[in-house]
């Protein structure tokens, strides 16, 4: 009873609330107003019911802690898929294949789709070596992105060179783009650098905007090359777009496998240790400021390469494309996979792209369900969907029967 | 005996505060070292002098490595204005009062953090993983498990670090430390928070380590059973300076300490 | 006077009135900051909720043929209510359950939020520019120097003037104001004598909305237009303020905002109007850089 008033006024609570935004439009072209009475009675009830669902999640995410701390919490089901290597091993094989052979089985709409898709996965995951491996939160993602397609525009429209030549230099400028800026701030606290990298994003998309001479400025640039193949280029459109599909697919499999590599190596393990306590690893012999930078000149040349791709698949950039939004786009989808985590990241990536596309009907809401997302992610289930995994070393046997003979009391530290 | 850790002259200014106030410290080859005081004595931040963390406002700091570590007869290094991470791998290890561990990574990973100075794989190697990489992080779990094995946690090894308890975590940050394969180990208040029991088994292993790894130990505790039979000399700190210093026997029978732990008006 | 002279003053008091307007938002950013070490980021988009509200109420008194200044009072009474309800709604949804969370956990939630206010009030009302009416009355006395400083814009310094001292007054001798301050200095030991903190961080949500909802209005009714995108570079603009003064610090928000609109102004009036956006984020990124603890603020010691 008392749960449901709490409910009622939550509703009431928030008609009132949104009343003037919800209920009054203001319509210019016609000057006056225009009433939207029934928006009150959805907000109420929506509100009510929410709050309903708030408050069961926040209490079972209280009793799932409390089980925790006394241990005796079994796995989910979900976990328990996500353990057993076996099936994950099948799963990705199976995945990888049909991913292999999609073009013999749909359209170049979809596979336009899956494309986008899969420079995200490649952009999601290159922002995971920051905020997700070393904990640096970095808010101007798509400055780097930007770096990356300008300078595979600017040099094709300029210079004619081609894509191949540009993916590794864009990558490389892009790089140099995150050391520039890492070296000046590498000592800033977690939410300042945030701020700082984010001020650095607008400001690189300003320039780009009002620098007309050389980017074209709001205009942008059209007409970008598409990949050729050897000496061929693709004039089908088709069938360049199968083969852009191909490319991705090869860089999206090559970051996957770069950033698992990464991050189970010296180098992943010091990132990790930044993000969970600085200081404690900079006394504990980590060189912080190199772990940074190298997490950081990383990061940034993901995006570089996924920058360069997406100038050449859409053969047209603006500024417009690289706006602070497209950086919390980039960052939400890790935010929602699990930060730390690969698979995770893919996930994120893959749902935050398709989803929308395949639901036009929300196409609309994308924006405003990200937001709500984010928030509700970090309220109830900060760790993502997908967990980010614990490495299980494996201690060789002998080692284990050397000390299986020292007493039972060393256990208890004696 | 041959100093190893040597501060003279210490001092370290907060605004108009003199936290820590013209301090000598000299800690010799072998030596297990105690720093006393009451709470807001100057200690940790002499701590955190020594170790880089802060830069001190005034004086020097010494540190040099031992014949027993393969150390020469030069005088040292001084360790002025150097960031934590190049003293550590210089051969000075810590512990912290308020422990910092990496909650999120396993046991084991944490150790291997410790022997990150010690290691030299690059991205590049991390990339490719040619046969030295392999067998570079090969040799580290070993160690690493072996500096488990030293403070009795090997069984927990594969452990996300928060979930062990309290003094489990402390014995943790002392495994971590010695993976970064230091002469010089500073323990800050290591047995805070633990029951007797607990207490005795620490100084047992303190004492192990010291013998079984060649260390020379400076530590924060204000146990003064612990203090008493683990330490050669001990240090007296009050309000930033230094207030004695000699044989737990002496520190014993020190007017000034006595005064200053129990106040003006107990008579000896 | 010559025409030299006479473009310098007009570039300095254009500056000082967007300044003003900056100095308040840049309040609410510098207390929540001072109080629970979170970049509100969703605090440029309470403001934008402030001027549209301020539009609705306008627009309906409009109807009522209220005379300006009745119209203008009220628009902004109403915008100060509901967008203090929104800082009480939002700390309470997307902060309050991140108290012991990890430090960046609170600024992803804060991003989160921003992006949803911006786009449920684009959805909500239009993604288009919206002509906002001219609420602040030109007044007569103040003909004689309109030709360097518009009757719009006295108006707004006075009324941000008198908004911050009755602020500043307010932390120093209330009694509110002073369990606000020591829960900034330290909340344990604030909670530990008896002051609910949880009421003290809703209260500094709901004063921070208030005085962006203020500047919402004001500069609108300045401005002329507004979309559902105005929050998120004002927001910038004015933390930029609040960094520049020292963050956490009140008066330092205030001094930030006006050398923050003076500087983007004459850099505006003499380099190049393109780069006005820029010059903002440059010294927002270069004070970040250089002296995080701003122009008041102490450089903070690292607690080990």
């Amino acid at each position: 009873m008392q749960i449901l008033k709490k409910a009622i006024l939550t509703g009431i609570w928030f008609a009132v609330l949104t009343f003037p935004i919800m209920v009054v439009k203001v319509d210019h072209i016609e000057g006056k107003m225009v009433w939207r009475w029934e928006n009150a009675g959805y907000i109420a009830i929506g509100a009510a019911l929410l709050s309903l669902v708030w408050r069961y999640l926040l209490e079972r995410k209280a009793m799932r802690r409390r089980q925790e701390e006394l241990a005796i919490r079994e796995p989910s089901l979900w976990n328990k898929i996500l353990r057993d290597p076996k099936l994950i091993r099948t799963g990705l094989l199976i995945l990888l294949l049909l991913m292999l052979i999609l073009p013999a089985l749909s359209s170049t709409y979809h596979i336009n789709i899956i494309a986008t898709a899969l420079i995200y996965v490649v952009l999601a995951l290159g922002l995971n070596i920051a905020v997700g491996l070393s904990g640096q939160l970095v808010l101007g993602y798509a400055a780097f992105y930007a770096v990356g397609a300008y300078a595979y525009g600017l040099a094709n429209h300029y210079l004619g060179i081609g894509f191949w030549a540009m993916l590794p230099v864009g990558g490389i400028i892009a790089a140099l783009a995150g050391i520039l800026l890492g070296l000046p701030v590498l000592r800033l606290r977690g939410d300042y650098l945030a701020i700082v990298t984010l001020g650095f994003g607008e400001i690189t998309r300003l320039i780009i905007q009002n620098w007309s001479s050389l980017t074209r400025g709001p205009g942008g640039i059209s007409g970008i090359a598409k990949p050729g193949f050897f000496n061929f280029s693709m004039a089908d459109v088709a069938v360049s777009s199968v083969y852009i599909y191909y490319i991705t697919l090869a860089l999206a499999i090559l970051t996957i496998f770069v950033v698992d590599r990464l991050k189970h190596s010296r180098v992943g393990r010091a990132w990790q240790a930044l993000r969970e306590d600085e200081i404690a690893s900079e006394a504990m012999g980590v060189d912080t400021m190199r772990t940074k930078l190298s997490a950081f000149a990383l990061s940034s040349m993901w995006a570089g390469f996924a920058g360069v791709l997406m100038a050449t698949k859409t053969t047209f950039i603006n500024p417009n494309s690289f706006t602070f939004m497209e950086s919390a786009l980039i960052l939400s989808m890790v935010v929602l996979g699990g930060m730390g985590s690969i698979w995770g990241v893919v996930l994120g990536a893959v749902a935050i792209i398709l989803l929308p596309e395949y639901l036009r009907a929300f196409s609309e809401y994308r924006m405003l369900i990200f937001g709500a997302i984010m928030v509700a992610m970090m309220v109830f289930r900060p760790q993502g969907l997908i967990p980010p995994q614990f490495r299980r070393y494996e201690i060789p046997d002998y080692l284990k029967k050397k000390s299986a003979g020292t007493p039972e009391g060393a256990k208890e530290g004696n | 005996m041959h100093p190893v850790l040597q501060a003279s002259g210490l001092s370290m200014v907060f605004g108009g505060l003199r936290a820590v106030n013209s301090v000598d410290l000299c800690v010799r080859d072998g030596e297990i070292v105690a720093l006393i005081g009451p709470n807001g004595a100057g200690k940790t931040t002499f701590f955190n002098c020594i170790t880089g963390i802060y830069t001190p406002t005034e004086g020097q700091i010494r540190l040099c490595r031992p014949k027993t570590h393969g150390g020469g007869n030069d005088s040292g290094t001084v360790l002025n204005g150097f960031r934590p991470s190049r003293i550590t791998k210089l051969g000075m290890a810590r512990t912290f009062q308020n422990i910092r561990l990496f909650p999120n990574m396993t046991v084991l990973e944490n150790v291997m953090i410790g022997m990150h100075c010690r290691t030299r794989a690059g991205i590049l190697g991390a990339l490719f993983r040619p046969p030295s990489v392999r067998a570079e992080e090969k040799l580290v779990i070993e160690k690493s498990y072996s500096y488990l094995e030293a403070v009795g946690l090997q069984s927990l090894y594969s452990e996300r670090a928060r979930n062990l308890p309290y003094g489990d975590q402390r014995r943790l940050e002392i495994a971590r430390a010695l993976a970064a394969e230091p002469f010089m180990l500073l323990l800050d208040e290591p047995a805070a928070g633990m029951n007797p029991q607990e207490t005795i088994a620490l100084q047992e292993l303190i004492r192990t380590l010291r013998s079984q790894y060649n260390l020379t130990v400076l530590l924060i505790e204000h146990d003064m059973g612990l203090v008493m039979s683990l330490s050669d000399r001990i240090y007296v700190m009050e309000y930033g300076t230094k207030i004695a210093e000699g044989t737990p026997m002496e520190i014993g029978h020190n007017p000034r300490v006595i005064k200053a732990y129990l106040g003006e008006d107990f008579n000896a | 006077m010559n025409s030299e002279l006479q473009y310098f003053f007009e570039l300095v008091f254009s500056g000082i009135t967007k300044g003003s307007i900056y100095a308040l938002i840049a309040l609410g950013y510098t207390m929540v900051y001072g109080i629970i070490e979170l970049i509100n980021f969703a605090h440029g988009e309470i403001y934008m909720i402030g001027a549209f509200t301020g539009l609705i109420v306008a627009g309906l008194l409009g109807i009522f043929g209220f005379p300006l200044l009745g119209v203008l009072a009220i628009a902004v009474i109403c915008a100060i209510i509901w967008c203090a309800a929104y800082g009480y709604t939002i700390e309470k949804v997307a902060y309050r359950p991140l108290r012991n969370a990890p430090r960046l956990s609170p600024l992803i939630s804060a991003i989160g939020m921003s992006i949803f206010l911006q786009n449920y009030v684009q959805l909500a009302q239009t993604s288009d520019f919206l002509p906002f009416p001219q609420l602040i009355p030109d007044f007569e006395f103040l003909d004689s120097i309109a030709y360097i400083v518009s009757s719009t814009d006295v108006v707004i310094i006075v009324l941000s003037a008198v908004v911050m001292t009755a602020l500043h007054c307010f932390i120093k001798y209330t009694n509110m104001g002073k369990a606000m301050r020591a829960t900034a200095q330290n909340r344990k030991m604030a909670m530990l004598l008896g002051i609910d903190a949880d009421s003290i961080i809703s209260v500094t949500f709901v004063i921070g909305s208030a005085l962006a909802a203020i500047g919402g209005v004001l500069i609108a009714s300045r401005m002329g237009s507004i979309d559902a995108y105005i929050g998120f570079l004002a927001g910038m603009k004015a933390f930029t303020a609040a960094v520049l003064g020292g963050i956490g610090s009140i008066p330092g928000a205030m001094f930030g905002g006006l050398v923050l609109g003076c500087c983007e102004n004459l850099a505006a009036g003499y380099i190049s109007s393109d780069y006005a956006d820029v010059f903002a984020f440059l010294i927002l990124v270069l004070i970040l850089t250089f002296r995080p603890s701003g122009i008041f603020g102490r450089a903070p010691v690292q607690k080990v």
